[in-house]
């Protein structure tokens, strides 16, 4: 068996592991660990009081009036995650696929469509505050323009219109991403193999079905993973879009929101309690570390080797 | 060389320790980054007073300021004298026992002063006092003088006389109210700045004394005024309007009213220092009605009670608790201080003063933000609910009453 000795080649490589595995413990470790505890305590603002055990767990997910703000806001978080799957990853699959086939216009459309992805959210929310903006708002004015004045909404202040409306700004601003993902994809696909299929058929359908989609696979399961992470931790959209309560009533909460409102409160609604805003965070965590492994192996099983 | 090395070193030491003693330099927390030049000045006005006294004015993000507080006064970092909320937004950050309690001893000039602002600083479980209270603030109606005169209008002593005024606005192609409600917090303060007058004092006091809740037909009978009101004279589409629109919509002359607090007053003169500005406590049914503005206080000025300069912290507090301090506030900030004995050479504000003289308190800050749900959440949501014709203001009585009863005792049958 082969000895670590405290000199030369092993003192090299302790040297170069423990500085960054000291900082991963002391920056991520450490923070997730403690919020962990945290959620076992009662608290008074800041100041810890006892140990409670699994109350805050049991208060959050089974008594009123948080069972029912942590259902509402997972329900919206499911909404949101099937919203973008098929606004965000399947746009962003067909625009991947356009940019691939070097479609007229093609080098444009690739930075147009990526474009978005560099601006910062907060500008992306504003903008679309203003365009949804019911007085002044561009989406208004143009159905009220071209003759559709009945379609004029107050977009954000509706419970039927308000997710969606965010929903719609979200995939604005990140389609670039999985197009870009999917586009390496298909990029890397052998053109040999392309040659073959040319020679049995001219179906686009076919090729997208049958050739295409099953060899971007590792790409989808790249950006479905990071969807369902980026779905169950979404905040700044709906944080500026719809404020910190989900306005109107509860119908842009997500667990973001209501995590932060609950944990540091609210200076003009409510108050804050650090257990249960620590509960929340660990049963988020927790559920998005097991889905998103099972959704991690699950898509990794069906990818294909070249 | 040793020796001189020791020497050298005691010498600093003995510097470094005895520094303190010499010059006391206070930290003095805030949540109002507008206010630097204000208080600058208020703070050379007291180091001028008292030489060996620095203070030096650090503020925070208002939004995530009791957060940033507690935080550092748990870790032993936070300051020596702090702006810290009123109510529940107090009890936060006093229940864990940062801050020094405040008696008529320590500052003699509280003695004087209003009982509800003491008991907006004051923790409901021991009573006492722990903060100096700074400003009140009024939930009314404030109205654009200049598009009232061009229409006629007066100011309304009646309901019927408010939506006559709103219809005459209308009519003018002018929009009533400038209000918006897809801001939450908007909501509690439309139905309180307009609604507190139809509720009716005997309303709070039955409240108060366990013998009414929100169930109560001159509770639930305001909701509905309030909303069919809303629905006529609000902009198109106000469910989807934010707060910052709304501001703009009335500071820019396009609206004629805004319903909101005493301090839209200087953003109002700041974002249009053309406009002439009136205010109003929106009326009852009948013109016997007490017209009752919504009255609450902003905060107070706390001592932390592990700092290190507690004496200078208390001088400074009492500088904070003197009438010229008061009148410097009123003056320079236009906010109505709390300070007794203070004028107001803004004749605005002197009215806002003269109605803060029949008032109820901002019901749902004032009471029921102890606990979750809090009473604000409650009625910012089900308000919205109303405004979008989602529920009933018999359904919101019975929403607030059940939900509150959660926490607050005498809702717990």
């Amino acid at each position: 068996m082969p000895q670590l000795r405290m000199t030369g080649r092993g003192l090299w490589i302790t040297a170069l592991i423990v500085p960054p595995l000291a900082f991963v413990a002391l920056f991520i470790v450490y923070p997730i660990v403690s919020a962990f505890a945290y959620a076992f305590f009662d608290w008074q603002g800041l100041k810890r009081l006892d140990f409670v055990g699994l109350e805050n767990f049991h208060t959050v997910l089974f008594v009123e009036p948080y069972r029912s703000w942590t259902i509402n806001a997972f329900k919206n978080n499911v909404i949101v995650f099937f919203a973008l799957m098929v606004l965000q990853n399947g746009l962003g699959f067909i625009l991947a696929y356009a940019l691939w086939r070097e479609l007229p216009g093609a080098r444009f459309h690739r930075i147009a469509v990526f474009l978005p992805v560099v601006l910062s959210t907060i500008i992306v929310a504003y903008l679309f505050k203003l365009f949804y903006h019911p007085l002044f708002g561009v989406v208004n004015i143009t159905l009220k323009g071209i003759g559709l004045g009945w379609l004029a909404q107050p977009w954000l202040g509706q419970s039927g219109t308000a997710l969606g409306s965010i929903i719609v700004a979200q995939a604005w601003h990140m389609v670039g991403f999985p197009t870009l993902v999917f586009l390496a994809g298909m990029q890397r696909i052998p053109s040999e193999i392309l040659d073959a299929v040319r020679m049995e058929t001219e179906s686009e359908w076919v090729k997208i079905t049958k050739i295409v989609w099953p060899l971007v696979a590792p790409s989808a399961t790249i950006v479905f993973t990071l969807l369902f992470v980026g779905a169950f931790n979404w905040f700044e959209l709906p944080y500026i879009m719809g404020g910190l309560d989900g306005s109107p009533f509860g119908s842009t909460d997500v667990l973001g929101l209501y995590f932060y409102r609950t944990a540091f409160g609210n200076v003009s609604a409510g108050q804050q309690d650090f257990g249960l805003g620590s509960a929340l965070a660990v049963i988020i965590f927790i559920f998005i570390a097991i889905v998103a492994g099972v959704i991690t192996t699950r898509l990794r099983a069906r990818e294909i080797q070249l | 060389m040793k020796t001189n090395l020791i020497r050298i070193g005691a010498a600093l030491s003995a510097v470094l320790v005895a520094a303190p003693a010499f010059a006391q330099d206070l930290t003095f927390w805030s949540w109002r980054q507008e206010d630097r030049a204000a208080y600058e000045t208020f703070i050379d006005t007291f180091e001028t007073a008292n030489p060996g006294i620095t203070v030096k004015f650090e503020t925070f993000e208002a939004a995530n300021y009791n957060t940033i507080l507690s935080t550092a006064l748990a870790g032993g970092v936070g300051p020596d004298v702090m702006m810290v909320r009123a109510y529940g937004g107090l009890e936060n950050v006093a229940s864990a026992g940062y801050l020094e309690e405040l008696t008529t001893a320590s500052v003699p000039a509280l003695a004087d002063f209003a009982a509800p602002a003491i008991a907006a600083e004051s923790m409901r479980s021991d009573g006492k006092l722990y903060a100096v209270p700074f400003a009140s603030q009024t939930q009314l109606v404030i109205y654009n003088k200049a598009l009232f005169d061009a229409n006629g209008i007066a100011e309304p002593q009646t309901w019927d006389e408010l939506k006559a005024a709103a219809q005459k606005l209308k009519d003018a192609g002018v929009i009533p109210f400038a209000n918006g409600t897809a801001t939450a917090w908007q909501n509690e303060t439309v139905t309180f700045g307009l609604g507190s007058s139809l509720m009716g004092k005997d309303f709070y006091d039955a409240l108060m004394a366990g013998e009414a809740d929100f169930t109560d037909a001159r509770f639930t009978g305001a909701l509905g005024e309030i909303a069919a009101v809303a629905a006529e004279y609000f902009p198109d589409g106000f469910i989807g309007l934010d707060y910052p629109s709304a501001q703009q919509l009335f500071s820019s002359g396009m609206a004629g009213m805004f319903i909101g607090g005493s301090y839209e007053l200087a953003t109002f003169k700041t974002q249009n220092p053309d406009i002439e500005l009136g205010v109003f406590a929106a009326p009852g049914k009948t013109a016997e009605d007490a017209k009752l503005v919504g009255l609450y206080f902003d905060g107070g000025y706390a001592a932390n009670a592990a700092g290190a300069n507690k004496e200078a912290s208390v001088k400074f507090l009492n500088y904070l608790a003197s009438q010229e301090f008061g009148q410097a506030f009123a003056n320079t900030l236009n906010n109505i201080s709390t300070i007794p004995g203070v004028t107001f050479d803004n004749p605005l504000l002197a009215e806002v003063n003269d109605l803060n003289k029949s008032s109820i308190p901002y019901l749902m800050l004032a009471h029921f933000r102890y606990g979750e749900p809090s009473g604000s959440v409650l009625i910012q949501g089900e308000m919205q609910k109303l405004f979008a014709g989602e529920t009933t203001p018999e359904a919101i009585g019975e929403a607030l009453t059940t939900g509150l009863a959660a926490w607050y005792e005498p809702f717990q049958k």
